[in-house]
């Protein structure tokens, strides 16, 4: 690895010999536990250019969402000259096309839904690209149903498999764009150039692959090696000052949203290492702390702009137009130090110089022993901009270590070594119909599931617990096997056609890849539960004798009000998904984990599900994530939280949500007051035994 | 001893310093115009009832998030029901709860030497008092509760002599309870008391009115619009006036 010049001052290891950017950080990281008096506010740069946006952002919502798009240019690395907001004030810079607000045209992931995506915004896509990307060159979408059997597009059709990335970009991988600045792309292809030397030659197919992804990966190297030259840098070498080794950063990332339109593109952890730069600088006297500030400003900035070019029915599925630039913040160190650096605090300043945004998804990692002034910082800020995602970085640490990030809003990967195969959701309160109706839609009213043994009633007409569990459960074995299966074919083709070149050159060849499951429906399918358990269930069919509504008698526990006979019913349905499919091969030695996380898509997948057992009526949403159903949790939000702890986080690893609203003056009156109880309160949470990951930001 | 409770709110955070558990007890004998919890009056409405074993036991599975805060007893009166809040704090300070007792006063009766003692005995296990003053003016007090306020006004002095920690609530409402007048009257009142730690002014908000239209109970203050922050905070300013003028006569 060469660079002696650029990294002097720094203290040695490791990081010197081998990739290692953890180590690095771990060498050179400046703990800081004082509190917020050192910031500054926006420079006037900053405060023109975010003008500039906040103009173009009204003239965007004018002209119904879009402002520009491009429909001639295939997104690539290099595929489009520089874009600029104001050249001269813009301390960091580069746009995903030539300029702002000017969506790119990525038509890897399906060339229907990029048509789509510009015919519903009023473009439409050159012509010629059109025919290529059907004639000529094949599209991860057109791979996927190349080979989808009947059975796999029956289930995504009535939706019981649903939000499968087969026509969009599968995204949640995260790029260590460390790496860029930390070592320069030349040690970087010289590594990667190591690693294909050093693989296998026997060419089965497994080492086909990896040799041809290797060869990909040098190649989208290369060009972000150009990409930083339209912009008039030369990344080849390691960054030398804060400003480069910000814009260094940058540009891995931006290499990464040219080349995908992922469902989600986080940006890592990186306010630890970026601030070891700056303190750098600070120490050396080269820049001061209002510069410092504005080149963080201006980067947050340009991750507010990420865009992405989507449809009508992505939106609605995703509730707007997110683009996850999930960022982690904070943390605590396997030695037990804490990951706080004023770049910590800086990265939450940015909510108050820019103003609050939802991107990037700024999201800290919180523990008990985080320093109590930057757990006020964060309080803080959170009640002034509602903006900051907290997530339990005690209990993640134990799987993921300290250098790990959050990709999309809860899962979490070991940067530059792990990544994940998203996979949407098997609806489990769908399925619960399908058991009772032997496998008939109760929608579609159609064959859609295997035709098992339909639920029996008893002499008096009501279900029967016993048998509907072990219908249910055999409906579930169904399923997951069907899902698995499903998800293998699309990641399968999501790397034949549409594979992450940068991204995954900013990871290690050999990663860990997750294979991510994830279930809607849980708290409905454990009221229904408890409701045939608990109360009377009297099943009510249509003219065709299908199961259609139900009545229901009685009243029954409901999940969300910390009562065991019902939370210990949605826990085993957790733990009896997880299990199933466990049981299935996956794409690549996918080591597979589940979800419990629909933060909105459960109102879509709520409309193409009948009337269940718990009272809930066709239509209606399910509960996002492992949230109550909406209104029947009635012993506060504590006992509500309780129930969602009590399910098992090694078999949800992905990511358990708990999407919980209070209103700002629900929670004490004076400010004071309200930030120690909210950290108090957030320390709870890491101190209940087996609290799992509650998100409380939408 | 069992309690007749409305409702438990796990996640207190306006009712007592920290996060609170908080019991909601049924029953309340004033009828106050702006009262939120309608559905908390009649004694025989109750949601379900509890011992006071089920109640700490239930609070233990909450403590990681309670040990700053503690448990809040209010209503509905909580002093409709004395003996059993006064069993449920003895047992909670056995366990070093924090306690606080969220109360009108209005069932205080120092005419009866038997209810002064059992109050006295509650007072032994209650670490907080919030005593809410709805109206300093005898009349319009009646007025605006259906109950007269002097044995309330001489519950508050009976806790300034047992110096009992205080802390005094006080709702603005348009056009009832803004006016200066009567806000100077009541700073001036607090101004006698020694144990007061706090005074807390809220605004009065109309997110009750859903529940009297749910109840079928026609809405006291029909039209009459919640009260502004800015109007809360004149009020406190009024009420510290008078409460600071009091203090530097004496």
């Amino acid at each position: 690895m060469n660079g002696e010049k650029e990294w002097n001052g720094f203290i040695g290891g490791k990081w010197q010999r081998e990739v290692n950017v953890r180590n690095f950080i771990q060498k050179n990281y400046t703990l800081y536990e004082g509190d917020e008096s050192f910031l500054v506010g926006p420079t006037e740069a900053t405060n023109k250019l975010w003008a500039q946006v906040l103009d173009l952002s009204k003239q965007e919502r004018e002209a119904g969402g879009v402002l520009d798009m491009d429909t001639k240019v295939v997104s690539g690395i290099t595929s489009h000259s520089a874009g600029y907001l104001n050249k001269d004030l813009e301390q960091i810079v580069g746009f995903q096309t030539d300029k702002p607000f000017k969506r790119s045209l990525q038509p890897y992931g399906g060339i229907k839904m990029a048509m789509n995506a510009c015919k519903m915004n009023g473009y439409e896509v050159d012509s010629e690209i059109v025919d290529i990307f059907t004639k000529y060159r094949k599209t991860h979408n057109q791979g996927v149903f190349d080979v989808y059997t009947p059975e796999m597009r029956a289930a995504r059709h009535a939706a019981i498999i649903t939000g499968l990335p087969d026509a969009y970009g599968r995204g949640r991988i995260i790029g260590d764009y460390r790496r860029v600045a930390l070592y320069g792309i030349d040690n970087l292809i010289e590594d990667k150039k190591h690693q294909l030397a050093t693989s296998l030659v026997r060419m089965t197919s497994k080492n086909i692959r990896l040799r041809e992804e290797l060869t990909e990966q040098i190649r989208a190297l290369g060009e972000l090696k150009e990409l930083g030259s339209i912009y008039g840098y030369d990344i080849s070498k390691p960054a030398s000052t804060a400003k480069e080794a910000i814009q260094w950063t940058y540009f891995g990332y931006l290499a990464a949203v040219k080349e995908q339109n992922g469902a989600a593109m986080s940006f890592g952890r990186t306010s630890t290492f970026l601030d070891i730069y700056i303190e750098r600088d600070l120490q050396n006297g080269l820049i001061t702390e209002v510069e410092a500030q504005e080149m963080i400003d201006h980067l947050i900035m340009k991750l507010r702009l990420v865009k992405f070019a989507r449809t009508p029915e992505y939106n609605s599925l995703f509730s707007g137009d997110p683009t996850w630039v999930t960022e982690s913040i904070g943390g605590v160190g396997i030695d037990g130090r804490a990951l706080v650096t004023k770049t910590s605090f800086r990265y939450l300043n940015t909510l108050d110089n820019l103003g609050t945004a939802p991107e990037p998804n700024l999201t800290v990692l919180w523990s008990k022993y985080l320093p109590i002034n930057f757990k006020r910082y964060c309080a803080k800020m959170s009640i002034k901009s509602s903006s900051i995602q907290y997530e339990n970085d005690d209990l993640m640490r134990v799987t993921h270590g300290d250098d790990y990030a959050i990709a999309c809003c809860v899962s979490s990967m070991r940067v530059g070594k792990e990544m994940q195969f998203f996979g949407a959701r098997a609806n489990l309160a769908k399925c619960l119909l399908y058991s009772i109706n032997g496998g008939i839609d109760e929608r579609l009213k159609e064959q859609i599931g295997p035709k098992y043994q339909k639920c029996e009633v008893d002499a008096d007409g009501y279900l029967m617990y016993d048998d509907v569990m072990e219908k249910f459960e055999q409906m579930t074995e169904w399923l997951a096997g069907l899902y698995v299966n499903t998800l293998n074919v699309i990641h399968y083709m999501h790397d034949k056609y549409c594979y992450e070149k940068i991204q995954m050159a900013l990871h290690d060849r050999d990663v860990k890849r997750y294979f991510a499951t994830g279930i809607a429906g849980l708290s409905c399918v454990a009221d229904s539960l408890s409701a045939i358990k608990y109360a009377k269930v009297k099943p009510i069919k249509d003219e065709n004798g299908i199961v259609v509504d139900f009545e229901v008698n009685g009243d029954f526990p409901k999940y969300g009000n910390n009562d065991d006979r019902v939370d210990s019913i949605a826990r085993d349905l957790v733990d009896s998904f997880m299990d199933k499919i466990r049981k299935h091969h996956t794409y690549r030695d996918g080591v597979p984990t589940m979800s419990i996380l629909t933060i909105t898509s459960n109102v879509v997948y709520g409309k193409k599900t009948g009337n269940t057992p718990d009272g809930r009526k066709m239509g209606e949403p399910l509960a996002p994530g492992a949230n109550p159903m909406h209104g029947r949790d009635t012993n506060g939000a504590l006992a509500s939280l309780s129930s969602v702890a009590k399910l098992n986080f090694r078999n949800a690893q992905d990511g358990i949500s708990n999407t919980f609203t209070i209103i700002p003056d629900a929670l004490g009156k004076d400010g004071n007051m309200f930030v120690m109880d909210l950290a108090d309160c957030s320390n709870g949470a890491c101190q209940i035994p087996n609290l799992n990951d509650v998100e409380d930001n939408e | 001893m069992i309690g007749y409770i409305h409702s438990i709110e796990t996640f207190g955070t306006v009712d007592g310093p920290g996060v609170r558990y908080v019991v909601f007890l049924q029953g309340c004998p004033m009828r106050c115009k702006y009262c939120h919890n309608p559905d908390t009056w009649l004694p025989e409405n109750y949601q379900k009832t509890s011992t006071v074993d089920e109640i700490l036991n239930d609070y233990e599975r909450y403590i990681p998030f309670l040990k700053n805060g503690g448990l809040t007893v209010t209503g509905g009166e909580p002093m409709m029901q004395l003996e059993f809040v006064t069993d449920l704090f003895k047992k909670a300070k056995e366990k070093n709860i924090h306690t606080c007792l969220d109360t009108s006063g209005v069932t205080f009766n120092p005419h009866s030497e038997e209810n002064v003692t059992k109050v006295n005995e509650l007072l032994k296990y209650t670490d907080l008092i919030m005593l809410d003053i709805k109206h300093i003016d005898p009349v319009e007090h009646i007025e605006l509760t259906k109950q007269k306020n002097d044995n309330i006004l001489v519950f508050a002095r009976h806790l300034s002599k047992m110096n009992k920690d205080t802390w005094i609530r006080h709702v603005v409402v348009p056009g009832i309870t803004l006016n200066d007048e009567y806000l100077y009257k009541l700073g001036e009142f607090i101004g006698t008391l020694s144990s007061v730690k706090a005074l807390d002014v809220l605004p009065y908000h109309t997110m009750g009115e859903v529940k009297y239209e749910n109840l079928g109970i026609p809405y006291p203050l029909k039209g009459i619009e919640g009260a502004t922050k800015e109007q809360a905070k004149h009020a406190r300013e009024i009420i510290m006036k008078g409460f600071r003028n009091n203090k530097s006569n004496k």
